[in-house]
């Protein structure tokens, strides 16, 4: 059988980069695998992912060496046009991959392309509009879409043809918990039905590594891992930790092994050991959603009171909406894809005026939206930040350096440093500081990073809001959880209420412990479970 | 200034139709001279887009090219030295030279400035009631580079036009923040090049421009289709015929020489009619 991605020694630098992006990397990929890549930011998992569509090196330019074969073509010989007849590809930023007017025109270009006949593009038009969820967005324009929207869009004219290949760029960073665990049901399904290979790298490996054949791990742009999702775990747990999803973490730091790959394995080793009692996992009333009056006599930092948003032609994103926010407070804004977080962060903001309602601010606020890069117009750092903020992100030996050569982890930073600044020196800072989906492919130690960040900008007194999809992030980082659904708060509370019960909206040590002792990180799980132990322990069988 | 689906006969006209007449109407821009004629072709552009539903976006364009064509107009007879009919006398200015202000000069750079006014005007009407995805679909069967050349020039102006809202709505963001609108043009115009390059890579990994030629879809020729084929066809023709046969003729220099009615205004009113016929019948609008 033909390998559906061959690599043979491979090593490729970009143009002007000091080191390869990839090192001497072997490895073959058959027909009807589906791989994980795990690493870190910057390990060469979207390298080696554009060397399999071939836009490197095509499009990238670069210096490459040793063999790159995919469907049997070489990737020096033949570019991504050629062999888009039998690879799919979806790659990170979405919104740069959507060059139709309409969504229909869209999934239909790819089909087009492949010289079908009109009636097997139409059927396949609906075919992949059915499977990703957006055959009602058929006929809307490409440019009134969200970030979920469009990803789920670009993977519908990626899969459209049902390639025998399919390349993906965390093509789940922006969709939620929902959404991405039926993108992953699809994947597995085109994978099992149709044999397709699928070649996907995703920081959400607690989502991913169920649905995997095999895992390989990259670091330094070199193989540091190859094998079975289980072999991973055992592996990861003493070579990188950092790239242990929370079940296994919880187990790991538990002293537990073997380390399981999801929920359902976790509670099943965890019942054998008699570490479950009965009713945990089932699902608890969330807290009930009502106007929060915190802090009573101290100025809210935000208030909203009866906030609509509703847009001309379209629905209504915001209905009635009730918040307040003191200063300091840590909140994470939570709800399904099109809830209305992004609208009530553009509300709060003043960057949409809402048709009914008023929002009140104790002061000036800052917005990180989804592109970081957005927030620099120069070419030169030092023009757009001042030397402050720059100390402040820890670039300030970057100042003389163009925006684009920051990594993403280090825009973000930055563009965060620049917004949680006063608007100059000597003027107050920011009573609200709110985040717009931040963590869509970033890795733990980036996320961890991240939640750090929003510790202490709280602690100097500004309220964070973070509109997220992550319950990592907002058990990490956040003192209360607003979970808005088709434009109203749903549930308002503490993250240990909040997080604890739901299905999705929850973290994967609290599906596992069922919220037990509040537990939603793998510490304070691991320490639940020690002592759970140790009382199995003493007592006497 | 993005294309915006609306039921108006020119939305429902094939790609190649509208494309056709929009680019009718810049053709005749450029070929008449004539004062008359070049606001006959403004006319019918403005009516053509209020007809069309794109009347708001006409005005943006307009608003945008104002200055532009108002620079043209004072500019032309400062530069010029041609024109025998002196309205003004500068003097002699460093730099500059004689600084003589003529009438032929003066009336020239009107000519200019409504041109490129009308010439605006096409191209926003284009962009604003021409299906941008059909123009891709058209340019398929052309050679991958021309195909991919066409389509990058299709696909950049929304692309650009998102970046560019995007960019000033981070600049909002900022703590005390709005950027000087110039800047962001700046910044959109410097990030051109690399989102140039994410198109067409897009475009490729979709497998644009690949080896096997689409099947071309066999769409029957609607009334609007015709209507504004035979539009286009009729306002080239009238533009040339006013030219060969003087009844359009204007000269600037060295002295004034312009037709004047009743041909003059025959042709205009011609132009116009040609223009907004198409728009009379708005039977089967709606896609």
């Amino acid at each position: 059988m033909t390998a559906m991605v061959s690599l043979e020694g491979l090593t490729y630098r970009y143009p002007g980069a000091d080191e390869p992006a990839l090192r001497d990397v072997t490895l073959e990929i058959e027909p009807g695998e589906l791989v994980l890549l795990a690493g870190a930011s910057g390990s060469g998992k979207s390298t080696l992912l554009r060397i399999a569509c071939g836009l490197v090196p095509h499009v990238h330019g670069g210096e490459v060496s040793g063999r790159a074969e995919v469907a049997g073509m070489d990737v020096r010989e033949h570019g991504p046009g050629e062999l888009a007849a039998n690879v799919g590809t979806l790659l990170q930023d979405p919104e740069t991959q959507i060059v139709m007017g309409t969504v229909r025109a869209e999934i239909a270009f790819p089909l087009e392309n492949r010289g079908e006949s009109p009636a097997s593009v139409a059927r396949g038009v609906e075919e992949a509009a059915l499977a990703l969820g957006v055959a009602a967005l058929l006929d809307r324009p490409t440019h009134e879409l969200s970030g979920g929207e469009l990803q789920r869009v670009a993977l519908a004219a990626a899969l459209a043809g049902r390639p025998a290949l399919a390349v993906l760029d965390e093509p789940t960073s922006q969709l939620d918990p929902v959404a991405g665990d039926e993108l992953l049901s699809l994947l597995r399904r085109l994978n099992e039905q149709w044999d397709t290979a699928i070649l996907l790298a995703d920081h959400r490996l607690d989502r991913a590594l169920p649905a995997a054949d095999r895992v390989l791990a990259l670091a330094g742009g070199a193989i540091a891992f190859d094998g079975p999702p289980a072999e991973f775990l055992a592996w990861a747990a003493g070579a990188a930790p950092e790239l242990l999803p929370p079940a296994a973490q919880l187990f790991a730091d538990a002293g537990l092994r073997p380390l399981p790959a999801d929920v359902k394995a976790a509670r099943a080793a965890l019942r054998a050991h008699g570490l479950l009692e009965g009713r945990e996992g089932a699902a608890r009333p969330a807290p009930e959603a009502r106007p929060s009056r915190r802090k009573r006599g101290a100025t809210p930092a935000l208030r909203l009171r009866g906030v609509w948003q509703e847009f001309s032609g379209g629905a209504a994103a915001l209905r009635a909406v009730d918040l307040v926010v003191a200063p300091g407070e840590r909140v994470a804004l939570m709800g399904r894809n099109g809830a209305g977080k992004s609208t009530l962060l553009r509300v709060a903001k003043g960057l949409l005026a809402p048709t009914r309602g008023r929002v009140e601010l104790a002061g000036p606020m800052a917005l990180l939206l989804q592109h970081p890069g957005d927030y620099f117009l120069r070419d030169r750092i030092g023009d757009d930040a001042a030397p402050a903020v720059l100390d402040a992100a820890g670039l300030a030996e970057r100042a003389d350096r163009h925006p684009r050569d920051l990594s993403g982890g280090e825009r973000q930073r930055l563009a965060l440093a620049l917004v949680a600044a006063g608007a100059a020196p000597g003027d107050p800072a920011p009573a609200v500081v709110g985040l717009d989906e931040p963590t869509r492919g970033m890795d733990h130690a980036r996320r961890d990073a991240l939640a750090a960040e929003l510790r202490e900008l709280a602690a100097r007194g500004a309220a964070a809001i973070v509109a997220t999809h992550d319950a990592e992030l907002a058990a990490a980082f956040a003192t209360r959880v607003v979970l808005l659904g088709d434009g109203t708060v749903a549930a308002d509370g503490a993250p240990t209420e909040v997080l604890a019960g739901g299905w999705y909206f929850s973290t994967e040590t609290a599906r596992i412990l069922g919220g037990a002792g509040g537990a939603l990180k793998p510490e304070p799980g691991a320490a639940l479970l020690r002592e759970r132990l140790s009382l199995t322990e003493e007592v006497p069988t | 200034m993005m294309y915006r689906r609306a039921a108006s006969p020119l939305h429902a006209a094939r790609a190649a139709a509208g494309s056709a007449y929009c680019a009718a109407l810049a053709a005749v821009a450029l070929i008449a001279d004539h004062p008359v004629m070049l606001a006959a072709v403004l006319v019918a552009e403005v009516c053509a887009a209020l007809a069309a539903g794109a009347g708001r976006q006409l005005r943006r364009a307009a608003l945008l090219t104002a200055p532009f064509a108002l620079a043209i107009a004072v500019i032309n007879p400062i530069v010029t030295r041609d024109g025998l009919t002196v309205i003004a006398r500068g003097g002699q200015v460093p730099w500059l030279g004689n600084l003589d202000i003529t009438l032929e000069a003066t009336a020239y750079g009107g000519v200019l400035a409504l041109r490129a006014v009308a010439l605006v005007f096409a191209g926003a009407l284009y962009a604003s009631a021409v299906d941008p995805d059909e123009v891709l679909r058209l340019f398929r069967r052309v050679s991958f580079r021309s195909a991919l050349t066409a389509a990058l020039a299709t696909r950049m102006v929304p692309v650009l036009a998102r970046d560019a809202g995007r960019l000033a709505e981070a600049q909002r963001c900022r703590p005390g923040g709005t950027a000087p609108r110039l800047a962001v043009v700046r910044a959109t115009a410097t990030n051109a090049l690399d989102r140039a390059i994410d198109v067409a890579a897009t475009l490729e990994l979709r497998g644009y421009g690949s080896a096997r030629r689409a099947p071309r879809a066999r769409r029957p020729w609607s009334r609007h289709d015709l209507a504004f084929a035979a539009a286009a066809v009729a306002l080239v023709a009238l533009a040339v015929a006013g030219e060969l046969t003087g009844a359009t003729h204007f000269e600037a220099y060295p002295r004034l020489e312009a037709a004047t009615a009743p041909g003059l205004i025959g042709f205009a009113v011609a132009m116009v009619a040609c223009a907004l016929a198409p728009f009379v019948d708005r039977r089967g609008v709606s896609r």
